[in-house]
């Protein structure tokens, strides 16, 4: 879960996303293939090789007024084509907090 | 509480109306997140895991009962009806939207808060005791003087692009409840042989990375010149501070590599470089600034009313009187204290319900005044003793009467990994299971003082280093490990902690802090004697042995 501010080098070792926070609300958004953010994972990008991430992050940072602090994230791919957060913190933010709130979220 | 003049009220209103323009002028493009990013951070704007954080101050940690009624409406209109209270006397909020920013601090702005300088590399709000004004045996009250160095230095050029953050805390209390010894400068106020006042000051206090606690560097500085001292070690670190390594730029990092001596003296080298600089505090300053801190009409109450008499009977009353409710420095009056760490609940939050609460029954039982202290609790200054059993069912309701303050289940931890962006792992969930290893309140009395402290990464925001416990998680291969050092603390006597042995995946944690704490019911003298006592007397071996050797 190192954090991905600290993501200086670009090589991905399975299937990854672009990932980053909506510019108007902060929420979380993933780079999809119409170029545009989508708060499902599930309409995410995928790429699998490391030239194929760089490219989507470098047209992902392009878009600098749609969303905030793009950077690629793991996901992991289950039978059926469905795409799970790869890592804990992409579970939360994906998801949501562990924890049960005093308010309903 | 302290009355804003048309001055405070015009600056934060032209600081609303600023902020207002640059988020448009975001949101439409015409500023990159690049060029943004300083001046949200300047409005205490961070950008986390979900969503935007919003940190807001609270100065001193004081507020009053309509402050926090408006921290309940941004909670509930801006964000999901609840508030974070941190280790620095600020509230945060998690999900706030970027759009709906400059209406949030508009509100705010109304009853004179705002959210400058509680981010970036800049003074940051000036903190103190949360029972400042009110302690038994207090010099006098800190925020007179946290007052006049936040007016100072708010929006001070040469104070706006320090090389990283500053922090600065106060305390004139013989117990230090501020963590003076953890700050950038800590300020202790005394009084010298002649009884005038002034300042004990120390510097190069912090956590993070690379923990310090503060040295003193200056025994003795009148209150008259303190902002004159301040500069002068300001601009020592302006100059010299690091600028080319963030981890490498706090103040603490400079005294260490100059030696506490020589950066003494070239602090007192520019201060008297400076000449009259027009800092000179005159009595009239000072009495202009005091004179606009109200304090209560009290009334001339008994020691010990007949109320209180006729509640001692209610066990449950009395186990939270005992643990919650402090002397004040007025007879028939107490300081009452609200725990904001329910078992199974995430420290330090609040919802938007609790503190409009809060804020009904601060205007009926403590003259309308609320404090916040650096553990993520809430304190009522004022409370007449003979309203205790009352304000006690009153906040039993509400779920603020947890009668575990100082105890092992009054934990202070940060955000973690459920929020934080820069968090390697988390840190609610550990301090929620060990509310629930603890819940039983006579196991935690048997156990008496003790603080754990969690942090989620190696920023410390959760001051492990200097918990009694202190708790800090780590990243080994993709999952969350902790690292446990114990006797640390933070008060007058403050002290990292040392590591008690390798680091524990994160189901064991709360294993592990139970074995800590029996072996330390094990090895102590005596009931009196306290965890970090046992800690000091006997080292961390004793205690590392019975917790690491079945491991």
């Amino acid at each position: 879960m190192t954090s991905p501010l600290e993501q200086k080098k670009i090589r991905i070792t399975g299937p990854s996303v672009v990932t980053a926070n909506r510019t108007w609300d902060g929420a979380v958004v993933y780079r999809t293939a119409k170029q545009g953010w989508s708060t499902e994972l599930a309409d995410s990008t995928i790429v699998t090789t490391s030239d194929e991430a760089r490219a989507l992050l470098a047209e992902a940072a392009a878009d600098d007024v749609g969303a905030v602090g793009p950077y690629i994230a793991p996901v992991e791919l289950k039978d059926g084509g469905k795409v799970k957060p790869g890592n804990l913190r992409e579970h939360i933010r994906a998801k949501g907090v562990t924890i049960d709130l005093q308010v309903p979220a | 509480m302290y009355a804003y003049d048309e001055l405070d009220r015009t600056l934060i209103n032209e600081r609303v109306s600023e902020f207002r323009d640059q988020v448009k002028r975001r949101l439409s493009g015409e500023l990159t997140e690049d060029e943004f990013k300083i001046l949200r951070l300047q409005n205490g704007v961070y950008l986390q895991l979900h969503a935007y954080m919003f940190r807001v101050a609270i100065p001193y940690g004081t507020l009053s009962s309509k402050q926090l009624r408006r921290l309940a409406h941004v909670a509930r209109r801006y964000d999901r009806g609840y508030g974070h209270f941190t280790t620095r006397q600020n509230i945060q909020f998690n999900w706030i939207k970027l759009a709906e920013l400059p209406d949030a601090l508009s509100d705010l702005a109304e009853v004179g808060i705002h959210a400058m300088q509680t981010s970036g590399n800049n003074m940051r709000n000036v903190t103190s005791d949360q029972w400042a004004g009110v302690a038994p045996g207090e010099i006098e009250d800190p925020r007179i003087w946290s007052e006049l160095i936040r007016q100072h230095t708010t929006l001070h050029p040469e104070f706006s692009f320090l090389p990283r953050k500053f922090k600065i805390a106060i305390t004139a209390a013989e117990h230090d409840r501020a963590a003076i010894k953890i700050h950038d400068i800590g300020l202790r106020l005394h009084k010298n042989a002649d009884g005038e006042t002034g300042f004990e000051v120390l510097v190069g206090g912090g956590l993070g990375r690379t923990p310090f606690i503060a040295k003193t560097i200056k025994p003795f500085v009148p209150g008259r010149d303190i902002l004159s001292y301040i500069e002068a070690i300001l601009r020592v670190y302006n100059q010299y501070g690091r600028r080319d390594n963030i981890y490498k730029a706090r103040i603490k990092i400079l005294v260490h590599e100059l030696g506490i001596e020589k950066f003494a003296k070239e602090v007192e080298e520019e201060w008297k470089a400076m000449g009259d600089v027009g800092l000179t505090l005159d009595h009239t300053a000072i009495e202009e600034v005091r004179s606009r801190f109200s304090y209560p009409a009290y009334e001339k109450l008994p020691h010990m009313p007949d109320e209180l008499k006729q509640a001692a009977h209610d066990k449950l009353f009395e186990r939270w009187r005992k643990n919650s409710v402090s002397a004040h420095k007025v007879q028939g009056y107490s300081i009452v204290t609200l725990s904001l760490k329910p078992v199974g609940g995430p420290p330090g939050d609040a919802t938007a319900e609790q503190m409009d609460a809060v804020a009904d029954l601060a205007d009926k039982y403590s003259f309308g005044e609320i404090r916040v202290g650096h553990e993520q609790n809430l304190a009522l200054p004022h409370v007449a003793k003979r309203d205790l059993p009352l304000l006690f069912k009153a906040l039993d309701r509400l779920g603020l009467a947890t009668p575990n303050v100082n105890l092992v289940t009054d934990i202070i931890a940060c955000p973690g990994l459920d929020y934080c962006s820069l968090a390697n792992a988390r840190s609610i969930p550990i301090a929620q299971e060990l509310t629930r290893r603890f819940a039983n309140h006579d196991t935690a009395d048997l156990i008496g003082r003790l603080h754990i402290n969690i942090s989620g990464c190696i920023n410390a925001c959760g001051h492990h280093h200097v918990g009694h416990i202190g708790i800090l998680g780590v990243e080994k291969n993709g999952e969350e490990f902790y690292q446990i050092t114990i006797g640390g603390r933070a008060d007058e006597n403050a002290q990292l902690g040392t590591l008690i042995g390798p680091a524990v995946p994160y189901a064991e944690v709360a294993d592990v802090i139970e074995d800590i704490v029996e072996a330390y019911l094990a090895l102590r003298d005596r009931p009196e004697e306290l965890f970090v006592d046992t800690v000091k007397r006997l080292g961390v071996e004793p205690i590392r042995e019975r917790v690491y050797a079945t491991r």
